[in-house]
């Protein structure tokens, strides 16, 4: 593989920094992803502490949602992509073809990049899940369950006078944080969120980082983002990618203010990206 | 700054050229509209202008004298003393009441047979079979008039109407016409008799409970088949040379004339599978091979305009393939799939080729009773009047004409409201 003619500072599943963990909810081994011809990841080793939150920041391209997906397997629906290594969620496989993908997603729920909230009432919204997963017997239960989700999300008193409202018709960031509600009715171990901040402005933006550092309590969340600030903000740790590599994992901290690889530095003083 | 002024000005010239383009456009739409709209009005205007005639229908009000002797009839309980009584004698004797200027020769008397309907006499028989108290009284009576005198009453001083009847009859219609002996009513004959070899018994009941049944097999066939097959096709079919081989050949037989499906339809349906001829459900099945490719079409066209925001928000939660489809993109895409299964039904309401070779052109008087009832359909009855040599038929044609638009319009109507109701894209 010629993979030093992309970069003379990329050196194919090397990764700088602090890449491993004693006790990892997610424990990720030369990880390779290819869409067709095409590899997209190129050789990934990880490890993701339970219960923290870790952001993986870089260029446009360069492999961190095409990554972020492979941990809930929602690249299966992508008929020519095909996932290589070793993923494991708690010792256990993901990619184990007796691993049911329709569980996995109920431990590893998934915030999108643009709120897509159903076409459907604010309840009916966060009530899918626990639905579909039989979660709950009595309305009682499921109701209190909406309830618990929505006041987690912080949109409770925005919206317990009018659940059965559409909610297409709440602003972008009420959206959003209906959609974290929705992940997080099921109780999931992990969510992922795929820059979820990109489609809103300041202020809701503001509110779903507090959002994020209150539910790193009790899930562990990866979240992809474009902004370093929000990275620095909300991460325990920050995993910096470029061209389908990891180049460097660390505790955020150290990333912005020590970065050890020469192209993470480059990154965060703005030389690209 | 010269070039700035330079650049100005050609982006002024550019514009000006642009504007009158757009302008030029402008008209040619409109040019466009305008003659369709055109078409549409001609088209209409001619068929409600030749057709309205046939909403109406011309009656005989008599006075009847049910005179046993004059009828042969002692009995009338007796089914076959009724059968063999006289009942034009009757009808005869009073239409002579009413023109004292008839003689009793032998042209008189069938010129004044032709002014009645030829059903008169059974209609008269039937009336005295229901209620035999009625022998032996006088009674007022309404009889249907003759189709040529139908048509020569409807359309009085056109003389390409009234050459089916001799001078000596049209002066009678004229003075019994003055004389309110023959009226001109509303026609619900139409709308309660099958089809007759006479126009002014003649009726669209029998063609449009027939298109009524055919379209029942074909939408209970159709939709469920077309839009399974859309759903498996767009959603769980693995995408390889067969899905692909299929996908082009649906497509192809959306394209196919009608008449081969009839072809089809005779050599499967009736000739392997021996069904019988000319029923609904042969015809419904025929309309849904004809269908189901424009409804799958449809429905992949409907499924696919889904965003794909909405599926990865029901997998990221757990949702399984079956309940994605089943809760959020079928209840999106069902405007769309019902849009297109409307307009496949229209097309097949007024098909008339494929039914003609499973012989659902047949001469079929009774209304039919059900599925396996021999029948006709609409645009097939149409076909047949538009064909028939009698002026009557020909307005009757442009009536049905009228009557199978009218369930043309009131279908795209339900298809425009379920997809408002549906369509509630919070």
């Amino acid at each position: 593989m010629n993979m030093h003619m992309e970069h003379p500072e990329l050196e194919y599943g090397k990764t700088v920094g602090n890449a491993f963990s004693a006790d990892p909810k997610f424990s990720l081994r030369d990880v390779e992803v290819y869409y067709g011809d095409t590899q997209a990841i190129k050789g990934i080793s990880l490890d993701i502490a339970r219960n923290e939150v870790i952001s993986f920041i870089g260029p446009s391209g360069c492999g961190k949602s095409t990554f972020l997906r492979c941990l809930n397997r929602m690249n299966d629906s992508i008929d020519i992509c095909s996932v290589r290594g070793r993923l494991e969620l708690d010792g256990r496989d993901l990619y184990d073809p007796k691993q049911d993908v329709v569980e996995l997603r109920a431990r590893v729920g998934m915030v999108f990049q643009k709120p897509n909230p159903f076409p459907k009432s604010i309840y009916d919204n966060v009530a899918y899940g626990p639905r579909i997963h039989g979660l709950a017997n009595r309305k009682a239960e499921l109701d209190e369950m909406v309830e618990n989700s929505l006041r987690k999300a912080g949109l409770w008193n925005e919206v317990k006078d009018r659940l059965d409202r559409p909610a297409t018709g709440l602003s972008g960031g009420q959206q959003q944080r209906l959609c974290i509600a929705r992940t997080i009715a099921v109780s999931p171990e992990v969510v992922l969120m795929d820059e979820p901040c990109s489609a809103l402005d300041p202020i809701a933006t503001a509110r779903i980082e507090e959002l994020i550092s209150e539910l790193s309590e009790n899930f562990t969340i990866i979240i992809v983002t474009h902004s370093m600030q929000q990275a620095a903000r909300v991460s325990d740790r920050t995993a910096y990618f470029h061209l389908g590599h990891l180049v460097e994992v660390n505790e955020t901290n150290k990333v912005f203010t020590a970065p050890e690889h020469s192209l993470t530095e480059s990154y965060i003083t703005g030389r690209f990206g | 700054m010269t070039d700035l002024n330079t650049q100005a000005e050609l982006v002024r010239r550019s514009l000006k050229r642009r504007y009158r383009k757009e302008r030029r456009f402008r008209a040619y739409g409109i040019v466009a509209v305008g003659v369709a709209l055109l078409a549409l009005i001609t088209l209409f205007s001619d068929i409600i202008g030749k057709g309205y005639t046939g909403f109406l229908k011309t009656t005989v009000t008599l006075e009847v004298n049910l005179d046993p002797e004059l009828m042969y009839l002692d009995d009338a309980s007796d089914k076959d003393a009724l059968r063999m009584a006289d009942f034009k004698a009757p009808l005869l004797a009073a239409l002579r009441q009413e023109l004292p200027d008839a003689t009793t020769s032998r042209e008189d008397t069938r010129a004044l047979g032709g002014l009645l309907s030829g059903y008169a006499a059974n209609e008269l028989q039937d009336r005295v079979a229901a209620d035999p108290s009625l022998l032996g009284t006088r009674q007022v009576m309404t009889f249907l008039a003759h189709g040529n005198v139908d048509v020569y009453n409807k359309h009085a001083g056109e003389t390409a109407y009234s050459i089916k009847l001799t001078p000596q009859q049209q002066q009678w219609v004229d003075t019994l016409k003055a004389n309110n002996v023959v009226n001109t009513e509303f026609n619900d004959i139409l709308f309660v008799h099958g089809d007759s070899r006479e126009p002014a018994n003649a009726g669209v009941a029998g063609a449009m409970v027939g298109s009524l049944l055919t379209m029942l097999v074909t939408l209970l066939l159709s939709f469920p088949i077309g839009v399974s097959a859309a759903i498996y096709l767009e959603e769980f079919a693995p995408q390889n040379r067969l899905t692909d081989f299929i996908e082009v050949n649906i497509n192809n037989l959306a394209a196919v004339p009608s008449i081969i499906f009839g072809l089809l339809g005779l050599a499967v349906f009736i000739n392997l599978f021996g069904m019988p001829r000319s029923i609904p459900f042969v015809g419904g099945l025929v309309l849904t091979l004809m269908t189901l490719p424009t409804i799958i079409i449809a429905s992949r066209a409907a499924i696919k305009s889904v965003p794909p925001s909405i599926r990865e928000a029901a997998e990221g939660i757990g949702a399984s393939k079956m309940q994605v489809v089943m809760h959020h993109v079928l209840p999106l895409a069902m405007p769309g799939m019902l849009t297109g299964s409307i307009i496949g039904m229209a097309q097949a309401l007024g098909e008339t080729a494929p039914l003609l070779l499973i012989g659902m052109v047949a001469f079929i008087v009774d209304v039919p009773d059900g599925l396996f009832d021999a029948a006709t359909v609409l645009p097939v009855q149409i076909f047949l009047w538009a064909g028939s040599p009698e002026l009557g038929f020909i307005e009757r044609a442009s009536a049905a004409i009228m009557v199978l638009l009218a369930f043309l319009i009131s279908m795209n109507a339900l298809a425009i409201w379920l997809r408002k109701r549906l369509e509630r894209r919070w």
